[in-house]
């Protein structure tokens, strides 16, 4: 066993596994930030999706050794505020405006890649947000929706 | 081990899920639907968007142990024993045969053919079969264990082919008119076979359940489930409970799609026999290999028409075979092949019509429920032979449609009249227009005709981009990925041709024949003490949107706010039993009841208190006379009863229609189709939330894009091949088409709200659109689904091939 230490959506945190313990596994077990779901444990589905410094991994590939000193965002970390103060972001609005989730268990992967996507300056661009979720699979939706939430998110309007 | 954040806790989730109000929108955001007053927000949305809602695998409970399930490796097999390996401690894990099943070995359902676990004796019918179970307090003792444990069998001969199969688990006839006669008369017999393969459901959180033992000697299963009266059948049989013992609560599902329809009794099955074996909660969470290799698909099928028809496209007869693969058992299958059969012809006139139908059984995984029941198999091989005939005749696909669709007062092929609620001309109608078929098919067939002879546009070197409109026709290579991009493996010009096809479908509402007086479901809606309004149903949310549909109506019948009124927990202890949420009837059936229910409570409250509305009367009348209840009880929808041995009367109180146009670009040199953008109109009766709906249609839409494309489970001697997420494919978002779904409203009368069944019908008609484009763009017929490029290049090789002479059209 060996200390890792990183950041959590910006708390943080230590825990003492073995290094190749999965980052997924240390979310949701070791941290009990179930907001992180486990799709496919192959890096198929993007279930697990996460921001780690900035970009966008599957939680499921990546061993919590590469971690140490990190700083990874999940979906825990997207709502502002306290309490009872608590806001969803824009891109969690839009989700919830347009349709965007239905059965829930993408969602929060999907939000974490699109949230890397507009960090990073994407726009309201239809090609360019279907090529940012590409690695996200979603059964429910038909992705109409979800891309149509990151455009209005992305400032795009509907 | 340290961690720095907060402790895990147990959850302990609430009876009931009031509406999101901690987390409410920004002020300056719009909410589209809102703003009209009649279309509220999701009511889970906000948990499902920050992370809070609990999906089974996310429940900590504090002690329990992991569960597995031994499975058989061989298809067909007698089961002679287990053998343990000595070298390992028994004694730190629990080990469950089929000798410590308490009840019935078997999993209630509609047959008793399938056990929860093989016995020492009996026979192994596929090669994912449960034969043992075994619990262990941590994931690597759990490992260690399975691996030291090995059945020993005595392989029998098995079957494959369920044409050559002895064992068949349901057949049907339905008999109108005279066809023998009237294909004597008829101008022209067309004859054709298809064949489509499993599918799988692929809902992204895979099967879980946790069963915790109680005091009571019960148990209580939490999990993905979609029918929570199923699994608690399952449980008092097997386990031999009482009702009260056995306890289900659905956990948030992440998708069903009919895949957590009845497998989830096995898994609760199991989960809580080995709870109760160990004294423990058990975690029973299946991982995608084991969702895949184990669980339900939907059924394959080979369909054979034979149709006569005049010279202008009408149709006089129709002789269809169905043969369905039900797999190793019974689970549904006699109800998908109904429903198979009872689509079988499609919605068109015919007077003359012999439907036969039969499912057997295979030494292959049980095939279950999937979206669309039976339908999307039968209706694929309809549509596509009614293209076919089309072309035979040298009528457009819309004329044909235009000439022989229902319309009200037609006849079924059971006899039943359509009295009301027939829209198949309207969503016909209203996609071809929006999609301007007829103009884009011209536009094709000039591509056709000025392009080498055949559907093909030279697009010049692969990195000129989009291809339909370097060579002026077709449609624009411009979506998401199709074109544009230099290919820097590119060695030559792309080929690629573009087609646009036509479906129509149909869909019966809510479940067949007399199933739902059968079921006499119930749905209760509750005035309590305290002013609360909370709706009790067995309904589940699976994401298709039953905990914002049920508040709105009620809301909208009490004349209440929508954030009033509460949903309960779909928890067995709790909540009547409603029928499950499957065969697009929620929303019909079940919001029916809840409409009649509210009626009922406000009409009560009313009359308490005279000149005063429900809403403003119904807390001081709770106050002050204590909580109301009302059980509404399903009652018969209008018409001639269903007779299940004649399969004659009224098949399905309603039925939806559904229509849809695909395009498509089919790189001619690999056989890849990209289906580009579908148009699809359904009729659902009554729009109860026009975003939710069209997350149906849309996603419906995808699901059948894949069934027509890529999907395409793979088996070898009984085994799935391509049995990781890895290798069975389903569309992404660059793969998907943009999908414009138009909603047509045809109400049903026998409904309090008109509305009728919708989730199913976009799964309908989506694979023969995009089968039909295919045609239109190549000249090649698939008749067996998925089209693979493999299947596409093989049937262009078979019309000579595009490149070199113009598809062969047959001579009408």
């Amino acid at each position: 066993m060996t200390a890792f230490r990183f950041l959590v959506n910006g708390e943080p945190v230590e825990v003492d596994v073995p290094g190749m313990r999965r980052l997924l596994d240390v979310l949701r077990e070791d941290l009990g930030l179930t907001g992180t779901k486990e799709g496919c444990g192959e890096g198929e589905c993007g279930a697990c999706t996460v921001i780690l410094d900035g970009q966008v991994v599957d939680a499921c590939l990546v061993p919590i050794c590469q971690v140490d000193g990190g700083f990874v965002r999940t979906v825990e970390g997207l709502a502002h505020g306290p309490g009872e103060a608590r806001r969803l972001d824009e891109l969690q609005a839009a989700f919830l405006e347009t349709g965007g989730a239905q059965c829930g268990i993408c969602t929060p992967g999907m939000l974490m890649a699109a949230r890397a996507y507009l960090d990073a300056g994407g726009g309201p661009d239809e090609g360019a947000i279907r090529e940012a979720i590409a690695g996200n699979l979603c059964r429910c939706t038909g992705y109409t929706k979800i891309v149509e939430a990151i455009e209005l998110a992305a400032g795009g309007g509907r | 081990m340290t961690t720095r954040t907060q402790p895990r806790r147990p959850a302990a989730p609430g009876p009931a899920t009031g509406p999101p109000d901690a987390l409410v929108l920004p002020p300056d955001t719009i909410a589209p639907g809102r703003a009209n007053g009649r279309a509220p927000l999701r009511r889970e949305g906000p948990a499902k968007l920050t992370g809070e809602a609990k999906y089974a695998d996310d429940i900590v409970v504090p002690g329990a142990w992991y569960g597995a399930t031994i499975r058989s490796t061989e298809p067909r097999a007698r089961l002679r024993g287990l053998d343990l390996d000595d070298d390992f401690d028994w004694s730190r894990v629990v080990l469950v045969t089929a000798a410590d099943i308490p009840g019935d070995n078997i999993v209630s359902l509609i047959s008793d053919d399938q056990p929860v676990l093989v016995p020492v004796g009996g026979e192994i019918r596929h090669h994912a079969e449960p034969l043992a179970l075994v619990a262990a307090p941590d994931r690597a003792t759990l490992r260690a264990a399975k691996r030291a444990i090995a059945p020993r069998t005595e392989k029998l001969e098995p079957v494959f082919d369920p044409e050559a199969s002895d064992h068949v688990f349901a057949q049907y006839a339905i008999d109108a008119g005279d066809p023998d006669a009237a294909f004597a008369e008829a101008d022209l017999v067309v004859e054709g076979t298809y064949r489509v393969g499993h599918q799988e459901q692929l809902y992204i959180e895979n099967q879980a359940m946790i069963a915790v033992p109680t005091d009571d000697g019960g148990v209580t299963v939490t999990g993905s489930l979609q029918c929570p009266y199923y699994v608690h059948k399952a449980m008092t049989r097997a386990l031999r409970l009482t009702d009260r013992q056995a306890r289900v609560v659905q956990a948030e599902t992440g998708g069903g799609f009919g895949g957590k329809e009845e497998y989830p009794s096995i898994v609760a099955l199991h989960a809580a026999l080995l709870a109760r074996r160990c004294g423990r909660p058990v975690r029973m969470v299946y991982d995608r290999h084991e969702d895949i290799v184990a669980t339900t698909k939907r059924h394959p099928a080979i369909v054979r028409h034979r149709t006569g028809v005049r010279r202008d496209g009408t149709l006089v007869a129709q002789d269809i075979d169905v043969v369905m693969d039900g797999g190793a058992y019974c689970t549904l299958t006699p109800v998908v092949l109904s429903r198979g059969a009872l689509h079988a012809g499609g919605p068109y006139r015919c007077p003359n019509v012999r439907i036969r139908a039969r499912a057997a059984r295979t030494n292959t995984p049980p095939n279950g429920a999937f979206r669309g029941f039976g339908a999307p198999q039968v209706e694929f091989a309809a549509e596509t032979h009614l293209n076919r005939i089309a072309a035979e005749l040298g009528l457009s696909p819309l004329d044909i449609r235009r000439r022989n669709v229902f319309r009200v007062g037609d006849v079924t092929p059971t006899g039943q009249v359509l009295r009301e609620s027939v829209a198949g001309e309207e969503v016909l109608e209203r996609a071809v227009e929006a999609a301007e078929f007829e103009r884009e098919r011209e536009r094709t067939a000039r591509g056709r005709a000025g392009h080498n002879g055949a559907g093909l546009v030279t697009g010049g070197p692969r990195a000129a981009g989009p291809a339909g409109a370097a060579a002026g026709i077709g449609l624009a290579l411009g979506w998401h990925g199709a074109g544009g991009e230099p290919d820097p493996l590119a060695t030559g010009p792309i080929r690629r041709a573009t087609g646009i096809g036509l479906a129509l479908g149909w869909h019966g509402a809510g479940f067949t024949g007399s199933g739902e007086v059968r079921l006499a479901s119930v749905a209760s809606l509750e005035l309590a003490a305290d002013g609360a309004i909370r709706v009790l149903t067995a309904s589940t949310e699976m994401g298709q949107g039953t905990k914002t549909v049920f508040p709105q109506l009620v809301a909208a019948e009490l004349g209440v706010p929508y954030e009033a009124v509460e949903i309960a927990a779909q928890d067995t202890a709790f909540v009547p039993d409603s029928g499950p949420t499957v065969a697009s009837r929620t929303t019909m059936v079940v919001g029916g009841l809840l409409i009649k229910a509210a009626r009922r409570l406000r009409a009560g409250v009313e009359a308490r208190n005279p000149g005063r509305t429900f809403a403003e009367a119904y807390r001081a009348d709770a106050a002050a006379n204590g909580a109301t209840r009302i059980d509404e009880q399903f009652e018969p929808y209008p018409g001639e009863p269903f007779d299940d041995t004649t399969y004659r009367g009224d098949a399905y109180p309603a039925f939806g229609w559904a229509a849809c146009v695909a395009r498509v670009a089919v790189d001619l040199d690999t056989g890849e189709v990209s289906v580009t953008d579908v148009v699809a109109a359904d009729d659902v009766g009554r729009v109860v939330h026009p975003v939710l709906a069209e997350g149906q249609v849309e996603g419906g839409t995808l699901q059948a894009v894949g069934y027509a494309t890529i999907e395409e489970m793979k088996v070898a001697d009984g085994r799935y091949v391509n049995d990781r997420l890895a290798t069975y494919l389903i569309p992404t978002a660059l793969d998907a088409p943009r999908i414009t779904s138009i909603l047509v409203e045809a109400p049903f009368s026998g409904s309090p709200h008109g509305a009728k069944g919708l989730g199913e019908l976009p799964m309908d008609v989506g694979a023969p659109a995009v089968v039909a484009a295919i045609h239109d763009a190549t000249g090649a017929w698939i008749t067996d689904l998925p089209a693979t490029p493999e299947r596409i290049l093989v049937a262009l090789g078979a019309t000579a091939g595009p490149a070199t002479a113009p598809p062969a059209e047959p001579a009408a």
